[in-house]
């Protein structure tokens, strides 16, 4: 088990270094310099120049990408080109909104799915699971953003029971944060729980069809027993990972959704960061997006050896 | 006295019959076989007994159990008899137990379902019948998961699975089928001991008539759903009343008209051969351990000879034959086909790959479904510089459908169309289509019935006789192997430890492996009226 743990780490540190070069490379042969994009059209060469050295950016390639990911292994991601302000104060002003809403989001889709998945694949081919499945297939179809809008339009604007969109800030007291994420959580998680609802019926039917099933069956154990005693771990492993996957997507992907809900995410931040050539927090962004991402997949795969036996053994 | 009584039993799945109004008795402490070729219903006579049957069956008639009904119990009564008076073990012990849950758990579980006892005297149980059925709590503790056991082993927990709370009845479906033939001695000769020292009732499902005549009591014969002879066994087995008994016993010990073999010219060539797999690191940054599954194995097969290569799972045979058809390249030695290597340069050598061909075990899992079966039997022809087009490719696949016994207007089927027996011989004029000079045979008939064997080991034999072919065959079949070669060599551990002509070593084995193969095979018995059977079987 400990080797499997260290294997998983040095593959997860070889990502990293691999991921942080790819983005300082694709970052780099970006057109637009940041300097004259800051001072406007009509600076002077010699101003852009003096801002250049300022920012660093007449240094070399690979001191800046040494200096780069130097700062950020103790904490520091520079400072925004636009704004100058700590780049790492301003991710982690946007990451006390975006971590809560995919988390949030990841719950609710993650709740809906599972009895979901397994009512429909206990019920194969009744109403109950046609159901289900016709729902997943409209969960899957529609885009979020409109879903958001049919949620502003019912409970902010109909109903009243949320605002319609911003953020009050966690200063304000827990609840009040949880409830103006509440809207944006449930556009977001519905499209994903149908995806994972889909995922756990169909694995749960797979399993359902295992020999070890009816060996279980042969037990004593009635067919609600055996599947859940039997079929739901075994049903996990593609879980797991499309949970893993819908993390990251909900972490960076929910662009949209702060659009309509005027949040202010880490999406929104990168996406004026690339309009404004604010490279540097381009890059640090992305390069958090991708730690968190493999982060994820690492602990989806503890999660995998915890569920499963034979890969603790196996290298 | 009479534990199960199975009257008038009728079935039907979505309408299609299954079963005709069967009739059996099963008695406490008896062995009883359902004996018959696969679809004739013996499974679904064994889940009508389990309450266990599919979706939309329709039965009739009465299945027996202490006075109840098992037909007509409510489900909750069915789950209380399954497991505690009425166990099941099955044919394929790899896929039976939950992966991801210890053994022990698995043990326990048929005990605590029942709520027959404690948490902690459920555990001592556990123990007790893991080490009854063989697997004693010191090599096996209850913490091991089922992917650290072997086949057999795996089996043994089924079985203790299945015996934790004492049955009174224990059907068994095909539980040795997928077993070595040693493995499957040991597995028999426990579920015998249980039989008798718990004065059980054990329902034996088997397609294999050697494993019956040594065990059961009473013999079904079975066949579309019907019983077609029953009794006990050793009067069935002498009487042989009907005819199908008859043609399922000489299909058993079928010996094929092989003719001699011609055995000039040296065609296949194997030189101190060696196959080596990396097995895992034992330490993080360690080199890999090798395990080498070939040791420095040399033979050398004639042209026009039937060769034939037996072992169990796991004793190299399979890297073997892989190395052979040069799909995989050798660490040591040399393989050569008339005189050129198998691989060369890195790659597998085309012009030696022409002159050989393969047919599998399983048909239907070696064919692309989409295709129409023109198509599939063509394949090979990929390997030909100058493969035959238009009529000329017309002729070939004509011409190698009819030698296989096939109608040249079956090149434009599908292969779902086909059984299981059609589907070989479409297997098999894939490769001759080509005109090979050896046929790898890799468990080629194991998953037949035994009647389409014996048809499928005549036409092998009569082709190897009408173009002189060359044959390897890889089994775990003593009885097959013995039909179709003329020399037989035994593989164990990577060696191959004895390599004498067929009948020599099946009248007198050398090696102490051999004796201990051929001793574990179940064997059919010699009655006097089956004699006209052309040497006397295994």
């Amino acid at each position: 088990m400990l080797r499997y743990i260290v294997k998983r780490l040095i593959s997860l540190a070889i990502s990293l270094i691999v991921a942080s070069v790819v983005i300082f490379v694709v970052v780099e042969i970006a057109p637009g310099d940041p300097a004259s994009f800051m001072l406007g059209i009509n600076a002077q060469p010699d101003t852009i120049a003096a801002l250049r050295t300022e920012l660093g950016l007449d240094q070399s390639k690979l001191d800046r990408y040494l200096s780069w990911v130097g700062g950020m292994l103790i904490g520091d991601f520079g400072t925004s080109y636009t704004y100058r302000t700590p780049v790492a104060q301003m991710i982690a002003d946007r990451m006390w909104v975006s971590l809560p809403l995919a988390i949030y989001a990841l719950t609710l889709s993650t709740v809906i799915a599972f009895p979901a998945g397994i009512f429909a694949a206990a019920r194969r081919g009744g109403p109950g699971d046609l159901a289900v499945t016709g729902a997943t297939q409209l969960g899957v179809a529609i885009p979020n953003f409109w879903f958001a809008m049919m949620l502003v339009l019912i409970f902010a604007l109909q109903l009243r029971w949320f605002s319609a969109g911003g953020f009050p800030g966690w200063d304000k007291g827990f609840w009040g944060g949880m409830k103006a994420l509440t809207l944006p959580a449930i556009a977001l998680a519905l499209p994903q729980a149908a995806i994972l609802t889909r995922v756990m019926r169909s694995s749960l039917l797979d399993i359902l069809g295992e020999d070890f099933m009816r060996t279980a069956r042969a037990k004593g154990l009635s067919a609600r027993q055996a599947l859940w005693r039997h079929g739901l771990r075994n049903a996990l492993i593609p879980v797991l990972t499309i949970i893993g996957l819908q993390f990251a997507f909900l972490l960076a992907g929910a662009i949209i959704i702060e659009q309509v809900f005027f949040l202010p995410g880490l999406g929104r931040l990168i996406f004026q960061a690339i309009t404004q050539r604010d490279l540097i927090v381009v890059e640090s962004v992305v390069m958090l997006l991708v730690f968190a991402v493999i982060m994820v997949n690492f602990l989806v795969d503890l999660a995998y050896a915890a569920v499963d036996p034979r890969l603790r053994t196996r290298t | 006295m009479t534990l199960l009584s199975i009257e008038n039993l009728t079935l039907a799945i979505q309408g299609t019959p299954i079963l005709h109004s069967i009739s059996l008795n099963i008695a406490a402490g008896e062995i009883t076989a359902l004996t018959g070729e696969s679809g004739s219903g013996k499974s679904m006579t064994a889940f009508a007994t389990m309450g266990l049957l599919p979706k939309g069956t329709a039965t009739s008639g009465t299945i027996a159990f202490d006075d109840a009904n098992l037909l007509a119990l409510p489900e909750p009564q069915m789950c209380d008899l399954r497991g505690r008076e009425i166990g099941m073990v099955f044919q394929e012990p790899m896929t039976a137990l939950n992966p991801v849950q210890t053994i022990g758990a698995q043990v326990m579980e048929t005990i605590l379902v029942h709520k027959a006892m404690t948490p902690e005297q459920a555990e001592t149980r556990a123990r007790d019948v893991l080490d009854r059925v063989g697997l004693p709590p010191d090599r096996f503790p209850l913490s091991r998961y089922p992917h650290e056991l072997s086949g057999g082993q795996r089996q043994r927990v089924v079985i203790a699975m299945a015996i934790a709370l004492r049955l009174r009845l224990l059907i068994a479906d095909e539980p040795t089928t997928a077993l070595d033939v040693t493995t499957q001695a040991q597995i028999l000769n426990l579920l015998k001991r249980l039989v008798k020292e718990d004065d059980m009732a054990l329902m034996m499902i088997t397609h294999d008539l050697a494993v019956v005549s040594d065990m059961a009591d009473t013999l079904n014969v079975m066949r579309h759903g019907e019983i077609v002879e029953s009794g006990p066994t050793a009067q069935v087995l002498r009487d042989m009343r009907h005819p199908y008994t008859r043609q399922l016993f000489e299909a058993s010990r079928h010996q094929a008209e092989l003719g001699s073999a011609k055995a000039d010219a040296p065609l296949l060539s194997v030189q101190n051969v060696s196959r080596d797999y990396p097995l895992p690191r034992a330490t993080l940054f360690g080199t890999r351990p090798m395990f080498r599954a070939v040791k420095d194995v040399s033979f050398e097969i004639r042209r026009g000879e039937r060769v034939g290569l037996v072992g169990e799972s796991g004793c190299g045979k399979s890297t073997l034959t892989r190395a052979i058809l040069g799909l995989e390249p050798v660490q040591s030695g040399q393989i050569t086909l008339d005189g050129d290597p198998v691989w060369q340069d890195g790659h597998p050598n085309l012009n030696v790959r022409r002159k050989m061909q393969v047919v599998f075990q399983d048909p239907y899992g070696s064919f692309n479904p989409r295709h129409r079966v023109a198509r599939l039997i063509t394949e090979p022809f990929h390997l030909l510089t100058d493969p035959p087009k238009g009529g000329e490719r017309d002729t070939a696949v004509s011409e190698a459908l009819t030698a296989v016994g096939l109608k040249p207007e079956d090149a434009n089927r599908h292969i779902h169309a086909f059984s299981g027996g059609q589907r070989q011989r479409i297997a098999i004029a894939r490769a001759l289509i080509i005109k090979p000079d050896l046929i790898v045979f890799d468990e080629a008939v194991s998953a037949l019935d035994v009647r389409v064997r014996a048809q499928i080991l005549d036409l092998m034999a009569d082709l190897s006789r009408a173009y002189g072919l060359t044959y390897l065959f890889i089994s775990h079949d003593l009885s097959v192997v013995r039909s179709i070669t003329d020399r037989v060599m035994v593989m164990r551990a990577g060696e191959i430890v004895e390599d004498r002509p067929t009948a020599d070593i099946f009248a007198a084995p050398n090696h102490i492996y051999t004796r201990e193969l051929m001793t574990a095979a179940p064997q059919l018995p010699d009655f006097p009226e089956a004699q006209d059977a052309p040497q006397p079987a295994l």
